[in-house]
């Protein structure tokens, strides 16, 4: 079994290999580790995407817009650098589309990573294959074939707000149980508490 | 009174990291004191009469055990060799987490003497391999064997019957990755089990050549003496390879150097030195002055650098000696201050770190906070400005932006991978082929690109956008950003010019281990000891903390 750190440095080393800056490496060799250790195959992923980039021009964005279109596909490593990079002057828009993009999984991490920095949950739909960020500490997904994805045609990105999962009236209910780890206070322990003896308006 | 740290643009100087020392903070002093209510064992020592087959040494506590299993191997003279490159090693050895079973030895049997082409598991810690010091190994075995101990003036020429070559940790070749066991308590401390697997395969040396001896004249055989057991360290080969990690973990090398900066500050901000603290200081000073006369070194440049320390002593000492220093208010202040004005680097770092002889209670809590968790700095704050980047270099880069890289000389090497071991290397741009596979190590020429491109930037450019056309520094973007909240992170010389000395990179990092006698063997790799002096397995329960400067005296 290979170990993580020794993915993370051969993934840094050939991304550099095929041309990308040093600066840019570092991001992917951690982003693949990061997805393997999350069970996604991105080593495959990377690995395949490399043979097919000596080959093949992928679209290289810059400036991201809530539609972004490609007659050609678009570089999932620039793509996700540029959506980190640009994240938080895009985590206002309602949604974010993104039409041709060339190994997906690839975009991935940069994602995860994204909803760490800016705070908010992140909802990605590749097509059918759909995945919930919470601050790069888990990623909850529909897709656990681990095969490799060439292409996908929609891909879209919603920021979630940060409500919370349950109503005011389940709150209710379990914080009730948990007044019962309370004790009522006696009157005389009630005046010797913190600021006992001021006068509240000095 | 509030005494600063010291400033990192002159403190971070390699001249001046190349003449740090061993202290109470390196790594093999504070393992020793970690590990030292652990009950160790030799579980197996299954050697055939020349000293070949395997042995496994263990420490447990609670229900956590580390066993270091060793192979040791027969290999002609003339396969021997301490370069990386060498295929076959006397011995080889694995820090396996548990206890391991057959299967686990058989397995890694096939495995650990391979090195670098043999496959661990995430069931191993670390990995290393050592070759026999041949002229002192065999003189040590006759005298045994004859019913004799070794002339101890003979074994501290060289200090060690074994020296390796490389110690591997956190997921090379396999290996455990950091992550499986980076919330372990006892090994909070960097280096924690590379220390261990030293420690142990020290014993094995003292061991092996007990039995080898036994085995040459069983009537007659003595076993080494223990007290020459414990002035034998072990040796150590190093090269190339280990100078630009301190380069790859800014954060790490940040937290080293503070650990050591924030000793220094609170030893001279203590305001009423007791006697007893001062003479501990005094005591371990006059006693340390023995390492330093036996410490033997072929090399112009080292001899240089002791022969200035010897002087510097000998001046410091006659200081202390008429200054009537005894009860003045701040004296390791005062003393700070008079070697800062009066003596070179090599013995102004040899004195701090004998300052912290006295202080457990000041230097022990920082050990705690020599590691460094690096994810937490990786991400480019996108949200910062180009004027905010600038003003993070102007500040912390400011040598780095006077060197001017349009001169040869100061361009003159790069960092490169070698094919054959995938090892780093330093080569001169000006001869030799490679310097477009250059490694992201010339920090000082990349930030000097970087500060160029932001000066003539918009000021109220946001970071994320900056980056948008200026990937290719994105590298140094990131450094800058981890240098406004780790003031040590960053060496303040130039990593690629003709004056580099590499073997002040290896010295830094060597000291923080705690090494002793750094023996130059050119300017690109040099020999050291380890563990020499240090208390055997067998006496960690009760041992001398000053062990590193008592030894030789006893």
């Amino acid at each position: 079994m290979r170990s993580f750190s020794e993915i993370e440095t051969a993934v840094k080393r050939a991304t550099r290999g095929m041309g990308f800056s040093w600066g840019v490496a570092e991001e992917v060799g951690k982003n693949i580790r990061l997805l393997e250790m999350f069970g996604l195959p991105g080593f495959k992923n990377i690995n395949q995407y490399f043979k097919v980039l000596t080959n093949q021009e992928f679209e290289k964005i810059s400036t991201i817009s809530t539609i972004n279109n490609s007659k050609s596909l678009y570089c999932p490593i620039t793509m996700g650098l540029n959506f980190f990079d640009q994240s938080i002057h895009l985590k206002d828009a309602d949604n974010i589309q993104i039409n041709n993009l060339g190994f997906p999984l690839l975009f991935i991490p940069f994602v995860s990573r994204t909803s760490e920095i800016i705070g908010k949950r992140i909802f990605l739909k590749i097509d059918n294959k759909e995945f919930l960020f919470s601050f790069n500490q888990a990623v909850y997904s529909n897709y656990l074939s681990g095969d490799i994805v060439e292409k996908s045609e929609k891909n879209e990105l919603k920021f979630m707000e940060n409500n919370n999962l349950f109503s005011e009236e389940e709150w209710s209910e379990l914080y009730k149980l948990s007044e019962d780890t309370f004790v009522e206070e006696t009157d005389e322990l009630k005046q010797s508490a913190a600021g006992a003896g001021l006068i509240d308006n000095d | 009174m509030e005494v600063s740290l010291r400033d990192p643009k002159i403190l971070m100087k390699l001249s001046k990291l190349g003449s740090f020392h061993q202290s109470k903070l390196s790594f093999l002093r504070s393992f020793l004191n970690e590990f030292k209510d652990w009950e160790y064992r030799r579980d197996l020592f299954n050697l055939n009469q020349n000293g070949y087959g395997r042995a496994v040494y263990s420490f447990s506590k609670n229900n956590r055990t580390y066993s270091l299993i060793c192979f040791a191997n027969e290999i002609k003279d003339e396969e021997r060799s301490d370069r990386v490159i060498a295929t076959k090693w006397d011995a080889a050895f694995t820090l396996h987490d548990g206890i391991p079973t057959d299967q686990d030895i058989d397995r890694l049997a096939n495995e650990v003497p391979k090195q670098e082409v043999g496959r661990l598991s995430y069931k191993e810690l670390t990995l290393s391999r050592a070759n026999k010091s041949l002229r002192l190994f065999n003189y040590v075995v006759d005298c045994l064997s004859n019913g004799q101990q070794p002339d101890v003036n003979n074994l501290s020429k060289v200090g060690y019957l074994y020296r390796t070559t490389a110690v591997y940790g956190s997921g090379k070749f396999g290996l455990a990755d950091r992550f499986r066991i980076k919330n372990r308590d006892e090994i909070l401390g960097p280096f924690r089990l590379e220390m261990m697997l030293v420690y142990l395969v020290r014993q094995f040396t003292f061991d092996q050549v007990n039995h080898i001896a036994k085995n040459k004249n069983p009537g007659l055989a003595v076993q080494l003496d223990p007290n020459i057991c414990r002035n034998l360290g072990i040796g150590n080969s190093t090269g190339l390879g280990m100078a630009p990690f301190i380069v790859n973990h800014p954060e790490l090398l940040n937290n080293w150097i503070f650990a050591r900066e924030t000793a220094l500050k609170k030893i001279r901000q203590i305001e009423k030195v007791s006697n007893k603290d001062f003479n501990i200081f005094k005591d371990c000073l006059i006693k340390s002055l023995k390492n330093v006369t036996s410490w033997h070194t072929e090399s112009e440049y080292q001899n240089n650098k002791i022969k200035s320390l010897l002087n510097d002593l000998e001046k410091f000492i006659d200081f202390l000696n008429k200054g009537s220093l005894e009860n003045k208010p701040f004296l390791f202040n005062e003393i700070y201050t008079w070697i800062e004005d009066n003596l070179n680097d090599e013995c102004i770092e040899y004195i701090v770190s004998m300052m912290m002889e006295p202080y457990d209670n000041i230097v022990n809590p920082l050990l705690k906070n020599m590691s460094a968790d690096e994810e937490l700095s990786f991400n480019i704050p996108i949200d910062r400005t180009v004027e905010e980047l600038r003003s993070i270099i102007e500040k912390n880069y400011p040598d780095i932006l006077k060197i001017d890289f349009s001169k040869n000389e100061n361009n003159q090497n790069f960092w490169f991978i070698s094919k054959n071991k995938e090892e780093p290397r330093l080569a001169d741009r000006y001869k030799d082929h490679g310097s477009n596979l250059e490694q992201p190590l010339a920090i000082a020429r990349d930030i000097k690109k970087l500060y160029e491109i932001l000066f003539i930037s918009k000021n109220s450019l946001t970071i994320g956008k900056f980056l948008m056309d200026h990937n290719e520094y994105r590298h140094v973007v990131r450094r800058a950003f981890i240098t406004e909240k780790y003031p040590y992170a960053e060496i303040q010389d130039n990593t690629i010019g003709s004056n580099l000395m590499p073997i002040d990179m290896l010295r830094l990092k060597l000291s923080f281990f705690g090494a002793l006698k750094f023996d130059p063997r050119s300017n690109k790799w040099l020999r050291i000891c380890m563990f020499q002096g240090a208390p055997l397995p067998n006496e960690l329960k009760s041992f001398d903390s000053h062990w590193v400067y008592n030894s030789l005296n006893s």
